[in-house]
């Protein structure tokens, strides 16, 4: 269920605003709109609606209105058109006095600089949301400790916020937000201002905390790699302000919707956020012991492939039989299958990014098994599936990829004609 | 240009105002004269009531605790030496003028700072009224003030008001607008009514510099309370002007150096108490 729904959002900065909108709809350009009214467009009519429990990245360069978009829906920045619903109300309607509710209880923001009160040690910030919506001390307090011990800074409660690092800081600005247990996190830019090691580790602890506590997230980047990492789904806006595309990390990585996202996503490693369970598929595979070596050859050939997969009744994965084995078997006279199954078969879980599964790709004879939490069979990853779609990163890049001797020879004769 | 000015006489023009207001507004200084005479009173009474031994362990022991054993060892020798060259009454009566005009000076000029930080239109009307304050010579405005006051402390006090009014504003008003935009934000971003975000984040953040107008505005009162000892206001200022008006060597000096020490003091103490707000920050 949507739990914040954006329609056709503006946000236009300048003299007289609203004229521009009109202008903006005739279809004129963000610099023939700044000469002709002065007004500089900051949101271009984004519609969108965010999920419950989805952590939904915004993500653009400098200058896209990433910043002003995410004030917008606490209205810190008022919008100059559109509709914002969330639970069901429409907060560019709201007077202040209900606005104020929506901040307390619905959504709390965590800040790019952090935002922490320098004359206030780390407990009294983090109660600060909680002190302003007037609850009592000792439940305040309470609930701090509890937010403060969420992200691991038991210890510092009594530390000045100036007296901490970047990343600790940022950790009182997280536990400041998340004692009041709101539904909706707003992240501005949140890890941005640490430096890349800290980041990752933030990053990291963020997912940890989102699998348990289970908040919308809206997240603001500029940084394509935090993005992927983080994003359910992730919001593409281009340097006009402008939505380009909303979707999945895989969706955004396979099908850029248009050049500017392309462009965009082209130097990432895509093999770091191209899971297993996507590029891999549904092999052979056979339930033992009601099914036996006559169905282990039926499905070989019928796969056109030279093992097969075996799991129990529950489909929970047993192991893998080659076809020398069970050739072997037949030559044999035997029809128990029992003693072909081997199990020096890798598995791994169908998120695992392929980049990690190259090693084991190289090293390993059989398909690469995708099993759950719970040991079950879900699929299987091929070697050449792995490698096809490592290369397909260097496709249209600039490197000096290999050549056939006869792609050299036509290229060259192709040089002396001009 | 001799009969352009005789269109308009700026001069006789602010005459035609004082009079005015001498006639018609002698209630108001009536009240401002009570008021201001209640609060110079007190804090008479009070510097004088203890023997001025008890009264130097004090200052000592605040400086102490404030700014650290070097300055309260200078406070307890200099108001020590202050009281051996018998200008010790005269001293707390100077201290008197300058903490009833601070007093009044911030009651005004904080919650000025304030207005004028929330609103430019406030801030561009303010401006040129405090420069205007704090650039006319001083006995330009001591002679109204006698007239509306009459000789004696309190149209020293107003006097001593107009002039160290300014920085208590001007800072106030630059220590609020200095706070981070991102600490203003996350206030907003939590719920806070305007009462909240002056009180929980912008006061906090911005006290620093609030303090180091405090300084300021105690070290202009300092500076004004002895000119206006020529109104009759009383303390160190009547002891400065005796030596002046009598070729008095010795006493103009003693006067001076007891000015010095009571400024010395003030400063460093008032300083200590800004910086120790600094350091949070």
């Amino acid at each position: 269920m949507a739990i914040i729904e954006v329609r056709d959002l503006y946000k236009i900065f300048g003299p007289s605003p609203k004229r521009a909108i009109p202008l903006i709809k005739k279809g004129m350009s963000k610099a023939e709109i700044l000469k002709k009214t002065g007004c500089t467009i900051a949101i271009n009519g984004a519609t969108f609606s965010i999920e419950k429990r989805e952590t939904f990245v915004v993500m653009g360069l400098s200058g896209s209105g990433k910043s002003t978009f995410i004030r917008c829906l606490n209205r810190l920045i008022e919008p100059t058109h559109g509709e914002i619903i969330v639970d069901g109300d429409d907060v560019m309607k709201m007077d202040m006095e209900k606005l104020r509710q929506v901040r307390r209880y619905k959504m709390s923001m965590v800040f790019q600089n952090f935002g922490l009160l320098p004359h206030r040690n780390v407990v009294n910030n983090v109660e600060f949301g909680l002190e302003i919506s007037g609850m009592e001390k000792e439940k305040r307090r309470e609930k701090a400790l509890s937010a403060i011990k969420l992200v691991g800074l038991e210890g510092f409660e009594r530390s000045l916020t100036s007296e901490l690092s970047g990343g600790m800081q940022q950790r009182v600005g997280l536990a400041r937000a998340l004692a009041n247990d709101p539904e909706i996190l707003l992240m501005d830019e949140a890890f941005s201002a640490l430096d890349p090691l800290i980041r990752t580790q933030m990053q990291d602890e963020l997912l940890e905390l989102q699998a348990k506590m289970h908040k919308t997230i809206v997240f603001i980047t500029h940084d394509l790699d935090e993005a992927l990492k983080l994003g359910d789904r992730i919001a593409i806006l281009g340097p006009d302000g402008r939505v380009r595309q909303i979707g999945t990390p895989e969706e955004i990585l396979s099908s850029p919707a248009d050049e500017y996202v392309k462009r965009f996503v082209q130097n990432v490693d895509r093999t770091r956020v191209i899971t297993a369970g996507t590029v891999g598929g549904h092999p052979a595979s056979i339930t033992y012991p009601s099914e036996n070596l006559q169905a282990a050859m039926r499905a070989m050939e019928r796969h056109g492939t030279s093992s097969v997969f075996v799991t129990d009744t529950d489909r929970r994965l047993k192991g893998i039989v080659t076809i020398d084995a069970a050739a072997e078997l037949q030559k044999q006279g035997k029809k128990d299958l029992g003693s072909a199954i081997i199990d020096d078969v890798y598995t791994t879980s169908p998120s695992t990014p392929i980049s990690d599964l190259l090693a084991t790709a190289i090293k390993t004879r059989y398909p690469i098994a995708l099993i759950d939490d719970e040991g079950r069979f879900h699929g299987s990853v091929s070697r050449a599936a792995i490698i096809t779609e490592v290369s397909k990163g260097y496709e249209g890049s600039n490197n000096d990829l290999p050549q056939t001797l006869s792609e050299l020879q036509t290229a060259g004769a192709n040089g002396e004609e001009a | 240009m001799e009969n352009f000015r005789s269109w308009i006489d700026i001069g006789g023009g602010f005459e035609v105002i004082v009079n005015w207001l001498r006639s018609n507004m002698a209630w108001l200084f009536g009240a401002i004269s009570n008021a201001v005479n209640g609060v110079l009173g007190t804090s008479r009474t009070v510097l004088n009531a203890p023997p001025p031994i008890v009264v130097i362990a004090i200052f000592a022991a605040i400086a102490w605790r404030t700014a650290g054993l070097g300055v309260a060892i200078f406070t307890f020798v200099g108001f020590g030496l202050i009281w051996y060259m018998g200008l010790f009454t005269l001293t707390m009566s100077t201290l008197a003028l300058v903490i009833t005009s601070v007093v009044i000076a911030l009651l005004l000029g904080i919650p000025l700072g304030i207005w004028a930080s929330k609103s430019d239109t406030v801030w561009q009307v303010m401006r040129p009224i405090l420069d205007f304050m704090q650039t006319l010579p001083a006995f330009v405005y001591l002679i109204p003030a006698v007239l509306f006051f009459r000789l004696g402390p309190v149209p020293g006090v107003v006097a001593t008001l107009v002039f160290s009014l300014p920085p208590a504003v001007r800072l106030t008003n630059l220590g609020i607008r200095q706070v981070p935009t991102e600490i203003k934000e996350a206030a907003l971003s939590f719920g806070s009514t305007g009462r909240q975000m002056l009180l929980k984040a912008e006061l906090p953040v911005a006290l620093a510099t609030i303090m180091a107008g405090v300084n300021q505005t105690i070290m202009l009162a300092l500076s004004m309370v002895v000119i206006a000892g020529m109104i009759g206001a009383g303390g160190l200022g009547n002891e400065v002007l005796r030596g002046i008006t009598q070729l008095r060597i010795d006493v103009g000096f003693e006067g001076g150096i007891a000015i010095v020490i009571l400024a010395i003091f003030l400063d460093r103490v008032t300083q200590a108490l800004g910086d120790s707000t600094r350091k949070q920050t």
